[in-house]
């Protein structure tokens, strides 16, 4: 009996697989026989792995790995304990949660070209209120220019959009402890610090691990905001995984390197992912055993 | 149906006959005598399927690695990542 309804559902399941079939699969093949050849109109050339070996020893591939890298390495360092500062200062009870955590979700429902379009006018040199400001205090800012000022734009949008999703998972976990935890620290005469680093943090641990990890792979895969804010410049300062693709792909329509590129990037993503995975199924063995 | 589009090679071809057939062996072998996950020289409990994709991704990497770093023939990274997915297999 049980087999039986086992084997219905898989026809169930059918109707997406097709889906996934067309959408991804062949795609995907398909970008896998193009790595493999050189192609112009009306004929393509077999080359075997050329395009693989162009692309993994190019400089341009290497600097852009590293900036990747980089990137996310910062957003992480900055975004989740700001994160976690911003949860813990949020009110618990009253008019203030909501106030707050509506506050919070705006950033979170912008489209990621219009939030490139909001930070290019907010800080423009000349009219933006962030840009002017900083120059009418005498230091020099303009983020189309001096590959720092790009940077510290980038950052700061970042920080700016994505720091409420680690705040609110914060918050999610810390509303989440039962007073109970907190009433035992009181009567020991547990210090803030104390309560935070044996009580909040270790029930937090669940929450923060997803936080993480959907930070580190969004900013891994960022492409929208700083296409918009700086088109991959000045120079290639801020030139992403996903921008010199775009470059190659259709900037120069070089699509065999464009494809050998493209898997390079999957296959890293897919290691990622499978990191990820793993880390959240192994919170929740964590969190039963303890 | 025109399938210009997708332009097929013979290697690349082969390249994914292989993978659907080790996805129905792999399959048949589950219904014949289902898995049981078990911990080897890898930090995590793995089913069969689970070590039959950390073989493969691993492959993916030793053959980007051979060619990003050394100018040798790519036969010899094919070598190492069949050790690899033997190693995974049998002790993963």
């Amino acid at each position: 009996m049980d087999k039986w309804e086992d084997n219905k559902a898989w026809f169930l399941v059918l109707p997406v697989f097709i889906i996934v079939a067309f959408s991804a699969i062949i795609p995907l093949m398909t970008v896998v026989n193009y790595s493999v050849q050189d192609i112009f109109p009306g004929k393509r050339v077999f080359v075997g792995a050329e395009w693989f070996k162009e692309v993994l020893t190019s400089h341009r591939l290497h600097s852009a790995l590293w900036r990747q890298f980089l990137f996310s390495g910062m957003v992480l360092l900055i975004e989740i304990p700001l994160g976690i500062i911003i949860a813990l200062a949020m009110p618990k009870r009253g008019w203030g949660v909501s106030a707050s955590l509506v506050t919070l979700a705006l950033p979170l429902l912008i489209p990621w070209n219009v939030i490139g379009t909001i930070w290019i006018i907010f800080t423009r040199p000349d009219i933006g209120l962030f840009g002017a400001t900083i120059n009418s205090l005498g230091i020099t800012f303009d983020h189309t220019s001096a590959p720092l000022d790009a940077w510290v734009t980038l950052m700061l949008m970042e920080v700016w959009h994505w720091t409420p999703l680690v705040a609110l998972l914060a918050y999610s976990g810390l509303r989440a402890i039962p007073e109970a935890y907190f009433q035992a620290a009181k009567i020991d005469g547990a210090s803030a610090w104390a309560t935070f680093r044996y009580i909040q943090l270790p029930k937090m641990r669940g929450v923060l691990t997803i936080a993480i990890l959907l930070r580190f792979m969004d900013s891994f895969l960022i492409y929208a905001e700083p296409f918009v804010l700086t088109g991959g410049g000045p120079g290639n300062s801020t030139t992403f995984l996903s921008i010199y693709l775009v470059k190659i792909a259709v900037g120069s329509f070089d699509l065999g390197p464009a494809a050998a590129f493209s898997l390079i990037y999957f296959v890293i993503i897919l290691l990622f992912s499978w990191l990820f995975y793993q880390a959240l199924q192994n919170v929740g063995k964590g969190e039963n055993n303890g | 149906m025109d399938l210009e589009w997708m332009a097929w090679t013979a290697h690349t071809a082969v390249f994914f006959i292989t993978i659907i057939l080790m996805l129905c062996a792999m399959t048949i072998w589950q219904t014949v005598s289902p898995t049981i996950e078990r911990r080897g020289f890898l930090p995590i409990v793995t089913t069969r399927g689970d070590r039959l994709f950390i073989g493969l991704l691993g492959s993916a990497y030793i053959h980007l690695a051979w060619l990003g770093l050394t100018d040798l023939t790519l036969w010899a990274a094919f070598v190492i990542a069949m050790i690899w997915m033997v190693v995974v297999m049998r002790w993963g």
